[in-house]
């Protein structure tokens, strides 16, 4: 059976996903509330860009954040992008927020600053080559925990922008707004 | 590097959310705390404005930095429609977005800003398509419905979200070689018509805005197809601004979900008072066409 993947639909940028995961013939739904989650448990889960305040606020208050919770330390994949990477740390470095919390890393929000500092930029991505990245008052992860298995993926300017630590994946960047799908086909290897 | 792709990025990030006006570092941090996902930083809410008159200018720099210093969120601010100099005060304090306002006092009753000339973004309003494809001619990153601010009446923000997506609709449904003519009839460029012709929906992101002030409203103007919504007046007017800020964001959300949005709209405490559309002295939305 195809595998199906759900998108955290609460805020953000979270239909450009669905496109990104048709054009590569992956089964997609959205998730927006608890029923979403926990009738029909997905393959893998993508946490969308957008703002972490409100999606993470959105996730407690739907009573989602402790299902998800389990569901990826119990191994579901999942791709974080921008607010997802935030949603995913285990520690942020300038906020007091803690939301899912899985993976260790201690990231940077709006580590480029304000939407002066976007910017789109080449970087090299592991496994895949080189890759076009679009910063959107991006987050960089600081630090990353190797002897808890947690691989840098991508430098830019000598910030870490992407890592992976077994089933989940993040990237400072938005693959899902360029025309660029490696990423997400990444992501759909992580499934099988 | 692509600076106008880059702020229709930031745009499609707000996407499903809401923005508030708010007024002071404390108002920043009750919308932050409930899910707004950017606030428009101004002196004055629209209802305000309306009932103080006279000359409405964009706000104290100093005080829209105390809001930038307060949240984490994107911070927006207005300046008046065709001050350029205005726009330029607000990019050198690296506001992450410009809202070109009829709220404020047109400062050219001809010309729109050339918004293709700066860094920041721009998000416009528009009463129809004519008016959101010539405002993203001039470099517009993102529209939403001019609506009647500060007025509680949402009447106006729907009647312009229906026309928008009604003549989306009908160009989508035209010949091409009709195509050519209605870009004649919008008073738009043709690379735009065309653009909407193919796609069905605005080169851009498109939110509601104008008088929202209940949850319903918001879910109302999300299942005719806008993308997110502003929240004006409606919140810091109302009788428990923190409940009903979550409250419109949680709608924003689940819009159609009525069951939720019944349990939401529970126990708000007073929704703004409001003025009918024919009470109202001032039109906003006549401004800059």
């Amino acid at each position: 059976m195809n595998k199906r993947i759900g998108v955290l639909a609460l805020q953000g940028a979270f239909a450009e996903h669905m496109a990104a995961l048709n054009k590569i013939g992956a089964d997609c739904f959205e998730i927006r509330q608890k029923s979403d989650l926990t009738l029909q448990t997905p393959d893998g889960i993508i946490l969308p860009g957008g703002e972490s305040t409100v999606i993470g606020k959105l996730l407690q208050e739907l009573d989602m954040l402790g299902d998800l919770k389990k569901l990826i330390e119990k191994g579901l994949p999942v791709f974080g992008t921008c607010a997802g990477m935030i949603l995913l740390a285990g520690k942020l470095s300038n906020d007091d927020h803690k939301y899912l919390g899985t993976m260790d890393i201690t990231v940077k929000r709006n580590a480029y600053g304000r939407q002066l500092g976007s910017f789109q930029t080449m970087g090299l991505f592991k496994g895949i080559g080189d890759l076009g990245m679009t910063f959107i008052r991006a987050p960089y992860i600081e630090t990353l925990s190797e002897d808890k298995g947690v691989e840098a993926l991508a430098v830019v300017n000598d910030r870490i922008v992407a890592a992976r630590q077994g089933n989940m994946l993040v990237t400072s960047f938005h693959p899902e707004l360029s025309e660029d799908l490696r990423v997400h086909e990444y992501f759909i290897q992580m499934l099988t | 590097m692509n600076r106008y792709e880059l702020n229709k990025n930031l745009a499609q990030m707000l996407k499903g959310g809401v923005i508030m006006d708010v007024t002071t570092p404390e108002q920043a941090k009750i919308a932050e705390e409930a899910g707004a996902c950017a606030v428009m930083a101004l002196e004055k809410i629209p209802a305000d404005i309306r009932a103080a008159g006279g000359v409405a200018r964009m706000s104290d720099p100093k005080m829209i930095k105390s809001i930038q210093q307060a949240v984490s969120i994107p911070v927006m601010a207005k300046v008046r429609i065709g001050h350029f100099t205005e726009a330029q005060i607000l990019q050198a304090i690296e506001i992450d977005y410009i809202d070109e306002s009829e709220v404020l006092s047109p400062a050219d009753d001809t010309y729109h800003i050339d918004k293709a000339k700066f860094e920041v973004p721009f998000v416009c309003g528009a009463k129809d398509l004519g008016e959101a494809l010539r405002r993203i001619a001039e470099g517009a990153s993102m529209i939403r419905t001019k609506g009647e601010p500060g007025t509680g009446d949402v009447v106006q923000a729907v009647r312009h979200l229906r026309l928008i997506m009604k003549q989306i609709r009908q160009l989508q449904n035209q010949r091409e070689d009709e195509l050519y003519h209605a870009a004649k009839e919008l008073e738009v460029p043709y690379e735009l018509v065309s653009y909407v012709h193919q796609y069905g929906k605005l080169p851009v992101v498109n939110f509601a805005a104008g008088g929202i002030a209940t949850p319903a409203d918001a879910a109302l103007l999300m299942q005719l197809g806008a993308e997110g919504v502003f929240v004006g007046s409606g919140i810091f007017k109302s009788g428990n601004p923190a409940k009903r800020a979550q409250a419109i964001v949680k709608a924003v959300t689940n819009y159609k979900d009525a069951k939720l949005i019944a349990d939401l709209s529970e126990d708000l405490g007073d929704a703004m008072v409001g003025i009918n559309e024919e009470e109202i002295q001032l039109i906003m939305a006549a401004r800059g066409v």
